[in-house]
Order: C-alpha cells, then structure tokens, then sequence
C-alpha cells in the first residue's frame, strides 16, 4: 500500500489520537494519512494539534466533520463544531498557501504543507446535492478525497460520472472505499444501524448463501473493486478501510491486480 | 420563548429538605405558555410537596404566588410583603427567575423548580420545539429560514454531512436533517445556488462563549430612571 489512513475517534469511541497513532506508523516506515475531525477541537486546539503534526512529520491530513459523539462511548460530552469540514479545508490551505493562521494573522517559522484530503458520501442524501458539495470541498481546496464505504455500485457509477462531467476528477485525486465483509451480520448491521450507508440485499443475501463467508466477503471486495477499475471513471486509487479484518489488506491488494505498488520519487 | 420543563419532584423536596415553609413562585411568561410553571403547576406542585412531606411526617408549609414575569424587577417587588418568614423560594421560571429572585432576596436560599431547555416553539399541542440557537448572528437569511446552528446536531454551516438520510439526521431517525429542510427549502426559492458559497466560519464570540450578553436600545436607557437589577 501507499499510505495508512489513521482515524480520529471513529464513531465518537476514544482512542489513541490519530496524530499520536501516525507518528508511530510513520517510524515503521508507513506513510500515515491522518485525519483531524472538528468535533472535539475548536479552531486554536486544530491549528496548535497540526503545527505539531507537521513538525514531527505527518504530511497527510484528512479534514471531516466526524461522527457525532451520541454514538460513541461518552455521549454526554459536549461537541465543538466550532469550524465544519469545508472550512476546515480552506483554513488549513491557507495555512500552507497564505502562511496565515485561521484568523488572518500571519505567522512567522514553518508553515504546515499537508497535502489536504476531504471524504465524500454518494450515498448519503440529498444525493443531487452531494457532487456539489464535493465540488465545494475541492474549491475549498482539497487535494484527495476518500469516499463512503461503496457496495451500491450503481449510484457510485452515477455519482462519478456527474464527477467526471464537471471534471472534479482532475483536480482532485478521487479514492474509491471498499470495505470487505466478514459476515451477513456485518453487513446487516452496516445496512440498518449506519447513516449514510447503502447495502443491497444482494451482498446480504450472497454472505448469507456462502459456505465461507469470509472469503465469499474477500470476492465481494474483488469484484467490485474490479468492477470499479473497469467500468467506473475518475477513480484514482483505493482506500481499503478493512473494519476489524486489517490482516486481509494484503490479499486484497494483491487479488485485486494493485500490487506490486508503483515507485514515487 | 424560553421552554422549561420542570425537574423531577424529589430532586427539588431534597433542595428544601430542612425548610419548614416555602413560597412558590410562578411565572405569568413562557412557562405559563408551555405549561410547566404557571398558576395551574405551581398550585400542583406546591401540592405534590406538602403531600410528599406529609407522608414524611414533617409537613410543610406553602405560599404560592404567580408573577407577570419574573425576568423584570418590577414584577418581583409584589413579592416582598410575603418572602419575609419562608426559609427558602422556589422560582418556577425559567433560569433567569431564580437569579432575579436570588438578586432582589440577597438573605434567601433560592431554588430552581425547572431545567431550561431551549428557546423554541409549538409543534403541536404539548409538543415544543428547539428553533434557535440564540447564536447572536442569525444566518436564517441564507439558509431559507431553517437554523442550521441549533437544529443540525453539528451546527455545520457548510451542510448537509454524510450523515444525513432520507432526510433524517444522524443522530435519530425521528429528528429531521436541517441541511435537508434547507436543501429543499433552497430549492423552492431558486436558490440553490447559496449553498455553493463556502459560508466562512462563525463569529461564537457573539454566542455564549463571550460571558453574559447585553442588549441595550439607548433611547430606552437613556429615557429610563430605573437602577440595574443585579
């Protein structure tokens, strides 16, 4: 692989920080994309945590909004949402382009030069609207975008064909989600207890049917990662987001053709 | 207006544990209106605790009394001939009731009845609710007269997240996602070309974040003779 996404308390459960995390997978020679929410940060802890991120080497940042803290082991914390995503993305190009700290105020020493993602969610609602706020996430100036888990492949081929009509990508790397399956359970729960998720029954119903499920849940990722190379314009990479499985990643890789990796000077 | 509901029964006997004798107030405002603290609840109330004390074996007395508004002074000064020998008052009224009460009777234990919720609305018949953030900076003009700052549950002024579907937010599949309401509403008034505009962010410096707020409307003040409640 190319790089490691590194989470920022996915779903509201505390964690070790995505920063912290990074930092150790960047010694093991791993490249970290490092994701930064703006639900437990307000605008002086985000800009303070990423000068620091920068100083010690992290050179990949996702900007999300983050999932809101109901859902995670200390719901009856107070969230900040002092800045949301988009913002985030404009604040933290300006930081690199502009030497300017969110206020305005410029700044003396190293500016922090991240190479700044955002993530899109086809399968969220009102789907008219979400090529344009993709499209607003890239005029904020995000660089690479890391999509929602697909399994609905086709409103994926929708939402990248109006992508491709307005040309966002080229000017923006688009990595396409894929997420491999474990069990029906797993992609039971995914289809009614996750917002934003979409999962045809058809996949249920294959994990359901298959003698073993896990690898029947390897081929689902294969193929529609297959599928996705094949058929699906303006897609330039993928993010394997394996959810509790992260030893399948190399077969993954491997089966589906994108090994060996290419060399990058 | 303000919605306040009103705490739990044993949660305000225990802040008046030791009192022998109380005065009740209520409040003829907002809590009158969403039926939590107006002369109907604080005559109950006043019930449920003598009761609750009876069967206790130590009864107690009560003095209720229901003010126009307990958030101006004037109002509260029709208290003074009955505050003198209660050992502590109970303010029906939103938060704002027990402070001014606590203000003018600097020697009294005063004690909240309510939980002040939201400032909101009716939906329906006993149902109200949340509409503004009081923010200090209303947005409503871009947003097609939908607050995204209190009613998305991440007050994203840049929305809706990925979170939103079917037009439910989230965080509960009976709570509406705002950023929908907007998108529609947006849509309506030929107006969605708003919602390409990166809204920058938000001055909180004019929400709560800055300690009290003050509105002052100088002709008024200045024509006024009146001191400042504390």
């Amino acid at each position: 692989m190319d790089a490691a996404n590194i989470t920022d308390c996915q779903t509201a459960v505390v964690r070790m920080s995505s920063i912290g995390a990074g930092i150790h997978i960047l010694r093991e020679g791993v490249e970290p994309v490092v994701q930064m929410t703006c639900r437990d940060r307000n605008r002086i802890a985000i800009q303070s945590d990423l000068l620091g991120a920068y100083s010690l080497g992290i050179r990949n940042l996702l900007c999300l909004s983050g999932d809101h803290q109901m859902f995670g082991n200390h719901p009856t914390a107070k969230n900040v949402y002092d800045v949301d995503s988009i913002q985030l993305i404009r604040l933290v190009r300006r930081m690199k382009d502009e030497k300017l700290f969110f206020s305005g105020e410029a700044f003396n020493g190293q500016e922090p030069r991240f190479f700044v993602g955002a993530v899109a969610n086809p399968f969220a609602d009102p789907f008219e609207y979400r090529v344009d706020r993709l499209e607003k996430k890239i005029n904020a100036g995000a660089e690479f975008i890391q999509t929602q888990t697909i399994y609905d492949l086709e409103r994926f081929t929708r939402f990248m064909e109006m992508c491709v009509a307005r040309g966002l990508h080229e000017r923006a790397y688009i990595l396409a989600g894929v997420t491999p399956l474990k069990s029906w359970r797993a992609a039971r729960f995914l289809q009614t207890s996750v917002p934003g998720m979409i999962v045809p029954d058809e996949i249920v119903r294959r994990l359901k049917s298959a003698e073993d499920p896990r690898e029947e849940g390897k081929n689902i990722c294969l193929e529609q990662i297959r599928y996705i190379k094949e058929k699906v314009k303006g897609v330039s990479g993928f993010h394997v987001i394996a959810i509790s499985w992260p030893e399948i990643v190399p077969d993954i890789v491997k089966g589906s053709g994108l090994y060996p990796r290419p060399v990058i000077d | 207006m303000i919605i306040a509901e009103q705490k739990p029964i044993a949660e305000i006997a225990g802040y008046i544990e030791n009192c022998n004798k109380v005065l009740l107030v209520g409040c003829g405002g907002c809590v009158t209106v969403c039926l939590t603290g107006g002369e109907k609840e604080t005559g109950i109330l006043a019930s449920a605790l003598r009761i609750k004390r009876r069967l206790e074996g130590r009864p107690l007395e009560t003095v209720v009394c229901v003010v126009t508004r307990q958030c101006e002074p004037e109002y509260i000064d029709a208290l003074d001939s009955v505050v003198r020998d209660v050992d502590a008052i109970i303010s029906l009224a939103c938060g704002i009731g027990p402070q001014y009460l606590a203000g003018r009777y600097k020697d009294k234990y005063v004690v909240p009845a309510m939980n002040t919720r939201f400032a909101g609305g009716a939906k329906k018949h006993g149902v109200w609710e949340e509409y503004c953030g009081l923010c200090g900076d209303c947005v409503l003009s871009l947003t097609g007269g939908i607050c995204p700052v209190i009613r998305c549950a991440k007050s994203i002024l840049n929305g809706p997240c990925g979170g939103s579907q079917n037009g439910k937010c989230e965080i509960d599949r009976d709570v509406d996602c705002a950023w929908q309401l907007i998108h529609d509403r947006l849509k309506i008034l030929g107006r969605l070309d708003t919602l390409k505009e990166i809204v920058p962010p938000k001055d909180w410096s004019r929400s709560r974040d800055g300690g009290p707020r003050k509105m002052v409307i100088e002709e008024v003040r200045n024509g006024s003779n009146t001191e400042e409640a504390n």
